[in-house]
């Protein structure tokens, strides 16, 4: 991958996995991929607890999640001239104060680098197929509906 | 028009109607609506589960669509409610 003197398209990392990640782990293998970069953006969604929420299940559309995320780091790469970009989300059961989704955009200056992160994540949260469901100490279930906020964050990319 | 379509639910829709997917024989269908009216006719858990069309968002071989999108035999037509991720 890591070919340092030759000009190489960038090309995003993009994982949907049950498994943590380890943040410092992820920048270092952002900053082998390109010497152009000069800050990296970085975005770290995480199982908001209260009201006695216990845990977050997470269910994906393999396939179309991987093809969709990717699509929108192209786009973020295109659009923002990043240097580089990897986005993990999990799936799953997590309980409160685990990371659900790690966004990371490299560019070679920070504007394009933090607004490369907003743009990933305001657009993932309603344009990837993931769902969320809630669970609570007293035993309730229920999906998370989908907030207007974020379709409107969204489409204001 | 012969073939058939698999169909696939997510999240509160899987649960609503109570299965994860199934195939589909395409007879005369050729879009989406087509392909849920069809479902409405002969089956009542889907007029519960899509009280408007507006709320269910469908994917056409993992492509979000709408639902004047044509299908055709071998496609993947997945029904979900609005995305909930990040």
């Amino acid at each position: 991958m890591a070919a340092p003197y030759r000009k190489m398209a960038v090309a995003p990392r993009v994982v949907v996995q049950n498994d943590s990640f380890d943040v410092g782990e992820e920048i270092s293998r952002l900053l082998q991929t390109s010497e152009q970069t000069g800050g990296i953006g970085s975005f770290v969604g995480v199982v908001r607890g209260g009201d006695g929420l216990v845990a977050l299940s997470l269910e994906h559309y393999p396939g179309m999640c991987e093809q969709v995320i990717t699509g929108l780091a192209c786009e973020a790469i295109g659009r923002f001239k990043l240097s580089g970009c990897t986005v993990i989300h999990r799936v799953g059961r997590l309980l409160v104060a685990e990371p659900i989704v790690l966004i990371l955009a490299a560019a070679p200056h920070r504007a394009d680098a933090l607004e490369a992160t907003r743009f990933l994540i305001d657009r993932l949260k309603t344009g990837a197929p993931f769902w969320k469901s809630e669970e609570f100490a007293d035993g309730r279930r229920c999906w998370i509906e989908s907030r207007a906020e974020d379709e409107d964050a969204a489409s204001g990319w | 028009m012969s073939g058939a379509v698999t169909v696939l639910y997510f999240a509160a829709l899987r649960e609503q109607i109570g299965r994860a997917g199934e195939v589909m024989p395409l007879d005369n269908i050729r879009t989406v609506s087509g392909l849920l009216a069809g479902k409405r006719k002969n089956d009542p858990v889907f007029d519960k589960a899509f009280p408007e069309a507006g709320i269910i968002r469908v994917a056409v071989n993992r492509v979000l669509a709408d639902f004047d999108a044509p299908v055709k035999a071998g496609d993947e037509v997945a029904f979900f409610p609005p995305m909930t991720g990040g």
